[in-house]
């Protein structure tokens, strides 16, 4: 395997302790109405979420899980989370939604302390998780009206809420039905439509579209546009490019407990504005050292690195290769370079950088 | 849509009048006995059919057939009537809470809503112990119908009441520690070694110093909370047999309860918080 220079970043954030404690006393303030015609939470002009220096170590783990992360989340912004599995994630959001205890650090969700008031905390937050927790006793609509009576919502709103959040989720076909009986789907439509019961002033997504088919995930996209309409800020943890990507006005990169990235997914791509990429697949021959090979590569001028994405499944060798000006000038030196190690190149594509080549520069892997 | 930036206050931020965390537990409350109250006639079947067979082999049978003395249903009727109590309300929370917390995960929609983590145990704990209430009540209409007559006196009718809610709750904060300490892939190895060991050294069959010649089972049963709600509903239903007394046996039963619950809220904290 080559050697491939990793480069490592940590983005700073723009929290300070002082601005944070500002933050924490500031006043609520209205709301807008929801697509379902209801109020959303959004307080005040603090940030929807404030972390500063949130670290957690699970009993007996060696390290940290989370490694001092500080981010803040904008009223009405939606924020993506972007890691591997493993990286801390659904620990942050854990944390934020009241059901993990951090080690150390502070999270703050729409004014609350998750840590000192998890009561008061779970009423302004709304948690989709990444595994159905339907009530399986309970019909489809019951579900959505025993939540909110749980969260104190007055019987006939309740009733006329249910209602609406059923029909804009597509669900009023079959409100009586128990959610065992629905797709996958439906069921991740069902507990977005059960967290909006209570009017969360935050909405947290935990990897949302997992498992769901290309039209399920189009409708949650869809839906989570339409909360962002509303003014409802929407917090998404995901492995998908392509959902951070559409979904997200900004992203955070996550690997390893810390926070690696956080910035717009325009302005993440720019930053390597400068570099192409040339995707090379590669029959090893014989004699092929891909130490060797990385090596001879990396030394053509104009080269800045090279990273191997081999497909674990076809054992294939795949080289990415980032350059410096126009790609396909270096289609002809590469091959010669494989070629003299014994190898032949099969592939060869050329490529704008995507949020996916950020993440693979900032964690020195491939994400899937 | 409409998107207009008018008021009012959205509900999670606006200071909701007497809505308190026990608002909260009453309603999740509410849905379990709803949940139940629909499926009543399966539930009666499920808490009534071990002790009516109990009842009916041991009271009605054994006693006909000669292998018991007669008097005999006197003496087991009430440790019955403690048997459906606490173990329904064992089975009532440690199933749900192994279930809930690994296969179906709804716990979590109660953990997140607005209570304190404690009030979720809490209300498990009471609606098992409701659930084994009843269990233990329609014992008594169970035994006038097979053994003809049962053991009552009007004046313990208070105290009765009172250990029979003492055992439903004890048996629910046994339950509680089983749900939340025993991993769920080892649920069904610890309900057969704890279910029996518990149903046959917790004096429902016989009273408990009347082992005296067995030093050593009766030191055993001398350590199961569910001997002291026998032991205690015998001494208010049937005097006159030997028991331990009655002062002691509630005495005893409130400890329990006060370290099972501790030990099993801790359990369930630990479970609930990551």
């Amino acid at each position: 395997m080559p050697s491939v220079p990793v480069r490592r970043c940590t983005v700073s954030t723009n929290v300070s302790e002082e601005s944070s404690r500002g933050m924490s006393t500031a006043p609520h303030k209205i709301g807008v109405v929801a697509p379902s015609g209801r109020a959303i939470g959004r307080q005040g002009s603090g940030p929807a979420v404030e972390v500063v220096g949130l670290a957690k170590r699970y009993p007996k783990a060696p390290v940290d899980s989370l490694a001092g992360v500080s981010f803040e989340v904008a009223q009405g912004e939606v924020f993506g989370f972007l890691g591997p599995n493993g990286a801390g994630k659904s620990t942050t959001i854990g944390i934020l939604t009241t059901r993990i205890l951090p080690t150390r650090g502070r999270a703050i969700v729409a004014g609350v302390d998750v840590v000192a008031d998890p009561v008061g905390a779970r009423r302004v937050l709304g948690v989709v998780p990444q595994q159905n927790n339907l009530d399986r006793s309970l019909s489809v609509r019951q579900n959505l009206l025993f939540h909110a009576s749980y969260h104190g919502v007055p019987r006939a709103e309740r009733t006329r809420l249910a209602d609406a959040l059923l029909d804009q989720f597509g669900l009023a076909d079959r409100p009586d039905g128990r959610p065992d009986d629905f797709s996958g789907g439906q069921i991740q439509r069902m507990m977005i439509a059960r967290a909006l019961m209570h009017a969360p002033a935050v909405l947290f997504l935990d990897e949302p579209s997992t498992g769901l088919d290309p039209a399920a995930r189009l409708f949650l996209w869809e839906k989570v546009a339409e909360l962002q309409e509303a003014g409802t800020t929407v917090v998404i943890t995901t492995h998908d490019m392509d959902e951070a990507a559409t979904l997200s006005d900004r992203v955070a990169i996550i690997d390893h407990g810390t926070l690696l990235a956080l910035d717009t997914p325009a302005a993440l791509v720019r930053g390597m504005a400068s570099e192409r990429t040339l995707d090379c697949a590669v029959d090893p021959g014989p004699t092929t050292d891909a130490e060797a090979l990385g090596a001879a590569i990396g030394a053509l001028p104009g080269v800045r690195e090279t990273e191997r994405l081999d497909d674990p499944t076809t054992g294939a060798w795949r080289l990415r290769i980032y350059v410096e000006g126009e790609a396909a000038g270096f289609v002809a030196p590469v091959a010669q370079a494989i070629s003299a190690s014994g190898g032949t190149l099969t592939d060869a594509r050329l490529g704008e950088p995507n949020l996916e080549d950020v993440f693979i520069h900032l964690t020195g892997r491939a994400l899937r | 849509m409409t998107v207009a930036n008018v008021d009012p206050l959205p509900i999670a931020l606006r200071e909701l009048p007497q809505w308190g965390p026990w608002r909260t537990g009453l309603a999740i409350l509410r849905r379990d006995l709803f949940v139940t109250g629909r499926e009543f006639p399966i539930f009666l079947a499920q808490v009534i059919l071990q002790p009516l067979f109990l009842l009916f082999v041991f009271g009605k049978v054994l006693t006909e057939l000669g292998y018991a003395r007669p008097g005999y249903q006197l003496v087991l009727f009430p440790g019955l009537v403690a048997l459906a109590a606490v173990l329904t309300g064992l089975q009532s929370t440690a199933l749900p809470l192994v279930i809930e917390f690994s296969y179906s995960n709804e716990i979590e929609d109660r953990l997140l809503a607005p209570l304190p983590v404690a009030g979720v145990a809490v209300e498990k704990v009471v609606f098992a112990a409701m659930r084994a209430f009843v269990a233990a009540a329609v014992m008594f209409p169970i035994g006038v119908w097979i053994l003809g007559s049962i053991p009552w006196r009007g004046s313990a009718g208070l105290a009765v009441f009172a250990m029979v809610i003492l055992g439903s709750l004890l048996g629910a904060a046994m339950g509680l520690i089983l749900g939340t300490y025993v991993p769920p892939n080892r649920i069904n190895v610890t309900f057969a070694l704890v279910l029996t060991p518990l149903m046959f050294t917790g004096c429902s069959q016989y009273p408990w110093p009347s082992l005296s010649h067995l030093r050593w089972f009766q030191v055993a049963s001398a350590l199961n909370p569910m001997t002291y709600v026998s032991e205690g509903l015998r001494g208010l239903m049937v005097p006159h047999v030997p028991h331990i007394q009655t002062w002691l046996c509630f005495l005893v039963a409130v400890v329990y309860l006060v370290v099972l619950m501790v030990v099993g809220m801790i359990g369930f904290n630990r479970r609930a918080l990551g």
